[in-house]
């Protein structure tokens, strides 16, 4: 019992160590993560009295006080104790979850983000109030602070599921249908999110940036990213662009206001401004570019891009400042 | 008390053959009972029952079917899975216990967890739990063997292949790496036979499984001592009668999922793919039908377990009986109303979400009724703390805590924060551990004594429970708070920087202290106690037959079956075992040197019948082998083998029923003892083995029925089902196999009532024409599928009529192949008017079978133009 105890005197020290973090569901920046968190701690609490309680009887009865008690005793233990008292709390909590679901899931306004999971990686398309073609982008989800915007969820091959931990619960992506969910953000910053639904080889590495933003600035952002890609603007960069061409890249990638135009892989026209690389495996840095476009699979095991080892080191180099400076 | 000479329950028909039926006095009196049996002929019985009752010498010791061998080797084989399974998971933490870790490969990992869960489930849980049950069940109800021990022996043998054939596909590289839950399409598209293994091995795995279940149910059934009525039995009898019912309608729709899916992978027929009208969400429907009473399928065995320890501790009856009789069935209801629980995040409506989000939190109170009624007895006992009471303990603490988070899971909008994360993982474990492993090392402990006749270590149990214990909350607590910070299940690897590596780092040092205390408990399990003496008869003082075992063994089950008249009657009834041991009781003697035990009515324990039981032989392990053929070969997309693997095990089954099963008697009576005369056959209703086809075919209809909500989901889910313009199945081809298959069973009906007026030609010519009209019919229902050229491939919709047809007449097949064996029993003399068992089996199944033709031929013909 000793352990147990050390344990359980532990336990508010892991707890409160573990409520940051960019993916935790006890660290909200939205509406519904911080019900769910609120609604976390107060069933913990009572977990917590409820298992006291039920094994502090069972220790009672078995090691303390061993004397036969009545059966009378016996039977108001199991109708109190089976029937009346978990009828009681767990109507409380089926009417409280219950009318919190469809909250949950109201029609977002303003915003829509079509999102599609391929393997391992999303496409992201933004369609602001009243667009009618979206602006493609990749890996990486904005959403402005303030307002519940409209999620809609589709998968290319196999079954993925869309998680921001930080802002609400998941929903699955099926293929051959289309499913929805809602999120509010309410406090801006870079969060994470992540595949939650098994998806082949890689499902442990299709991860996202989550960023939220004020919403002027998200308005900026988009009316950005809305633009095709910035022009190379060093040597460097041009002679990167060149290889890009040369290697074929733009049968599989789009470059907007280019030759590129693929739509097998993520779009690239904004990559340099995202968070992170390969679908939130690694930061966007130039070592990093290098590094995925050198060998793809050494980084994400089974993904279908083809490594470029072949080409000499300037050239990769060339090709990630290219990349690195599309922001 | 009856006397039976006047009193028949059933009058036969005129010009029927009259069925013998029990003759003498029952119950038995007290002035009976007290007659002392002459020493002599007390030592004359006991070694003719010994003779007959031997275990087979040297090598053919593994031709054995009683069920204290079967059971032991089903036991130490599901235990020696769950290790190699636990070795999976210690290989995926030591992965996980930094971040970013190259230990395993992407793909390894995959298939390691993939396996773990499905070793874990199909290979240990729910085998587990019909291998204790094959070992005790007998001895709880003083019987001397299972109803049908050969077929035990089957399930064990198929069990032991397909168990292997899957588990070593790690070993090569191969295994499934889709998940236990093999979503498609990602487990359709899934390359290498790693899929189709784990379809067709588990397969065959169920369909044992489902063979131990059947087994079971008419074990408690029909099985009880005269006397026990059906609220005299203990408690593990319950749980057996609710969790064997669960398994046979929970198991059917995986099958039928199965089917569906291997059919998909071999055939390309497109059930899961949505671009050609498929739709991957009806496999996680039949998945987790089958998935959610699987995990109470775990669970309540062990709360039977438990239900025997507790009052042998308290030294008293269990408070609170029929409440925990109504909770575990009321339990087995709910438990097929939860399913969806597992598909929250599917994006389903949110009435269902609600609907089922109440339904699983409802199922916590008759959980916690059968949780409450074992502390209240405690509470009214004078507890000893035994040495399987402190696992008992050690799972209630564990089992609270996963019931508790179970609450918070249940709750639809917190799931879909929790779902599918660590927190999942920590749930499902504490739910488990507590409620599986921890009750099932205290059952070990309890039982030890009465299957090895020797005691386990007091301090070793101490050590590896402090280990276990300690261990397993060390390795899980953590994991809930690893998922709540957002660590998705099922990754091989995660990132450093996001506060989940120390927490992975504690589960993992965690889980190697568990593994230290299963190894203690397993060298306490398996050392030799050549040394140690004998523990005395019943050591712990329970109340319930079982201990009324012999110490050493001695094969038989029980010296002389008794006549019960309490729950606990080691403790109420005075000089029963001295009574047992002298033979006193029913059948005490086995003069025709047959292996038999006393089949009783289902509700009040009247005995009925003398069951002549099956006895040492090969033809199972050769029937389980080429079973496992059938099944194996596929994998590898090598059908010739297949085939005829699959004809070798018919055969051979044939030639196991034919020479051991429903055999002519010498005699139509014999003594039973206590002035009690038993027929030696009976047939119909009051036949074990009538019982063992009808809840067969119950668990055949439910796997028949997924594919008919197949055919509905489609239709609901999807508007192009069936597609504008598509080809539909000729009607009148469906209408005359209707008319040919109705033909044959109306055949087999009347076949088997000329047969009891004696009129021996006409049953003969009825049951030579009946398997010709059935297969016709089953021929006129494949041309109505394939003479308007519908093409599986092509659409879902052509593909489930043609599921369907498959289905139909592989049922049409085995139901020729018994009418044609009734026809063969009736002309060499095994059936005759008077013993007729096999024809009234067979016309059972034809009533199944007739019933399902209909429907398919309705489905296929009519239903397309109704829609």
């Amino acid at each position: 019992m000793m352990r147990r105890r050390a344990l359980l005197a532990l336990l508010p020290i892991l707890l409160l160590s573990a409520c940051g973090g960019v993916q935790s569901v006890l660290g909200p920046a939205g509406r519904d993560a911080e019900v769910i968190a609120t609604l976390f701690w107060w069933m913990l609490g009572g977990a917590v009295v409820l298992w006291l309680l039920m094994n502090g009887l069972l220790i009672f009865v078995s090691r303390i006080d061993r004397r036969p008690y009545s059966p009378r005793a016996a039977e108001a233990l199991i109708i109190g104790g089976g029937i009346v008292f978990p009828t009681l709390v767990l109507g409380i909590l089926l009417a409280f979850a219950l009318s919190e679901m469809p909250r949950q899931r109201e029609p977002g306004s303003g915003l829509t983000v079509r999102v599609t999971g391929e393997s391992w990686w999303w496409r992201v398309e933004y369609l602001p109030d009243g667009a009618s073609d979206p602006v493609v982008a990749a890996n990486e989800i904005r959403l402005p602070v303030g307002q519940r915007s409209e999620i809609t969820l589709n998968a290319h091959r196999v079954i993925h599921s869309f998680w921001i931990p930080a802002l609400g619960g998941k929903t699955d992506m099926i293929p051959g249908r289309e499913t929805r969910m809602s999120l509010e953000p309410t406090r801006a910053g870079e969060f994470r999110g992540q595949c939650t639904e098994f998806c082949g080889e890689s499902h442990a590495l299709m991860a996202f940036g989550a960023v939220v933003m004020e919403p002027e600035d998200f308005a900026e952002w988009l009316a950005k990213e809305a633009e095709p890609a910035t022009s190379p603007a060093t040597e460097e960069a041009r002679r990167g662009a060149a290889v890009f061409r040369a290697e074929g890249c733009g049968a599989c990638h789009a470059v907007r206001g280019t030759a590129a135009s693929g739509r097998v892989g993520p779009d690239l026209t904004h990559v340099g401004g995202r968070v992170s690389l390969a679908a939130g495996i690694l930061p966007m840095t130039e070592d990093a570019l290098v590094r995925w476009i050198r060998d793809p699979e050494a980084v994400k095991p089974g993904a279908m891009m083809p490594g470029y080892d072949h080409l000499p080191d300037a050239d990769l180099r060339a090709l990630a400042i290219y990349l690195e400076g599309l922001t | 008390m009856t006397d039976f000479a006047g009193s028949l329950p059933e009058r036969p028909r005129a010009g029927e053959i009259e069925d013998a039926m029990p003759q003498g006095i029952y119950p038995p009196t007290e002035e009976m009972l007290n007659e002392p049996v002459d020493p002599e002929l007390r030592e004359a019985q006991a070694a003719r029952l010994r003779a007959v009752w031997a275990e087979p010498p040297g090598w053919r010791y593994w031709s054995a079917v009683n069920n204290s061998e079967v059971g032991a080797w089903y036991s130490l084989t599901a235990f020696a899975f769950m290790l190699a399974a636990g070795v999976l998971a210690l290989l995926m933490r030591v992965q996980l216990s930094v971040p970013e870790n190259d230990f395993l490969s992407a793909d390894r990992f995959n298939q390691f967890f993939t396996m773990h869960g499905s070793a874990m489930m199909f290979l240990f849980a729910v085998p587990m739990f019909e291998a204790i049950s094959i070992l005790l069940l007998p001895a709880f109800l003083g019987a001397r063997d299972m109803p049908f021990p050969r077929l035990s022996a089957y399930g064990y043998w198929s069990f032991l292949i397909g168990g292997i054939f899957v588990l070593s596909s790690i070993l090569f590289g191969v295994a499934p790496n889709s998940g236990w839950f093999m979503y498609p399409p990602l487990a359709t598209e899934a390359e290498g036979p790693g899929s189709d293994i784990w379809l067709l091995g588990l397969s065959f795995i169920e369909v044992a499984s489902i063979a131990a279940a059947v087994e079971l149910i008419v074990g408690v059934i029909k099985c009880r001592p005269p006397g026990m009525r059906i609220n005299l039995m203990p408690l593990y009898a319950w749980y057996v009668l609710v969790v064997g019912g669960m398994i046979l309608f929970a198991f059917p729709p995986l099958i039928a999922g199965d089917f569906l899916f291997e059919m998909q992978r071999s055939f390309d027929w497109p059930f899961f793919d949505p671009e050609r009208g498929g739709d991957p969400m009806l496999w996680q429907h039949l998945f987790w039908i089958f998935g959610h009473p699987e995990v109470y399928i775990i669970f309540l065995p062990s709360i039977a377990i438990a239900a025997m320890v507790i009052p042998t501790a308290a030294r008293r009856p269990i408070v609170g009986y029929s409440w925990i009789v109504l909770s575990a069935v009321g339990t087995g209801f709910l438990s097929f109303g939860l399913w969806v629980h597992h598909m929250f995040t599917t994006g389903l409506p949110s009435m269902s979400l609600g609907f089922f989000s109440a339904a699983s939190e409802a199922v916590v109170i008759p959980t916690g009724v059968q949780l409450f009624a074992f502390v209240a007895t405690l509470l009214v006992g004078r507890v000893r703390m035994i040495q399987p009471m402190l696992w008992i303990a050690g799972a209630v603490a564990i089992f609270t805590a996963g019931g508790l988070t179970g609450i918070m899971v249940a709750l639809a909008p917190f799931d879909w924060q929790v779902h599918d994360t660590y927190f999942i993982v920590a749930h499902l474990h504490y739910t488990l551990f507590g409620g599986m492993v921890f009750p099932i090392i205290g059952g070990v402990y309890y039982f030890y004594p009465f299957f090895a006749k020797k005691k386990m270590s007091d301090r070793l149990g101490k050590v590896s429970f402090w280990l276990t214990f300690t261990g397993f909350n060390i390795c899980f607590m953590p994991m809930h708070l690893t998922g709540l910070q957002g660590m998705p299940r099922r990754v091989f690897t995660y990132p450093g920087d996001i506060g989940w590596d120390w927490l992975n780092m504690i589960s993992t040092l965690g889980a190697f202290v568990t593994a230290a205390g299963i190894l203690v408990f397993a060298w306490d399990l398996l050392r030799s106690k050549k040394d140690q003496p004998f523990t005395e008869r019943n050591p712990w003082g329970g109340g319930t037959l079982e201990w009324a075992h012999d110490v050493p063994d001695l094969g038989w089950g029980a010296r002389s079956v008794p006549y019960i008249t309490s729950r606990y009657p080691l403790w109420d009834q005075p000089k029963l075992l001295e009574r047992m041991d002298a033979g006193r009781f029913y059948i005490p003697d086995a003069p025709e040197g047959l292996r038999e035990t006393v089949v009783t009515s289902a509700v009040d324990a009247v005995p009925q019948h003398v069951a002549r039981i099956t006895g040492p032989a090969w033809c199972t392990l050769w029937a389980a082998a080429f079973t496992g053929g059938a099944f194996i070969f596929p994998t590898f997309h090598m059908y010739p083998p297949a085939i005829l693997c699959g004809v070798l095990a018919i055969a051979t089954v044939i030639w196991w029923l034919w020479t051991s099963t429903a055999q002519v008697p010498e005699a139509p009576m014999k003594d039973a003892g206590l002035g009690l005369r038993l027929p030696t056959y009976v047939s119909g209703p009051r036949a074990p083995g009538w019982w063992g086809v009808f809840i067969t075919m119950l668990g055949d209809a439910t796997a028949y029925a997924s594919l008919i909500f197949g055919v509905f989901f489609y239709w609901t889910a999807r508007p192009d089902f069936p597609p504008d313009n598509a080809t539909h199945a000729d009607p009148a081809f469906a209408a005359l196999a209707a008319a040919l298959l109705g033909g044959s069973w109306a055949m087999t009906r009347i076949a088997r009532g000329v047969n009891r007026q004696g009129d021996r030609r006409t049953a003969r010519v009825l049951l030579g024409l009946a398997p010709v009209a059935a297969l016709a019919g089953g021929a006129a229902l494949v041309l109505a599928v394939w003479w308007p050229g519908l093409s599986p491939a092509t659409h879902v919709y052509p593909a489930t009529m043609w599921a369907i047809v498959v289905w139909t007449c592989a049922h049409i097949g085995v139901g020729a192949i018994m009418q044609l064996y009734c026809l063969a029993g009736s002309i060499f003399g095994k059936l005759t008017p008077r013993y007729d068992a096999d024809l009234w089996n067979t016309t059972l199944f034809w009533h199944f079978l007739g019933v399902t033709c209909l429907i398919s031929a309705a489905v296929i013909g009519l239903l397309p133009r109704v829609l």
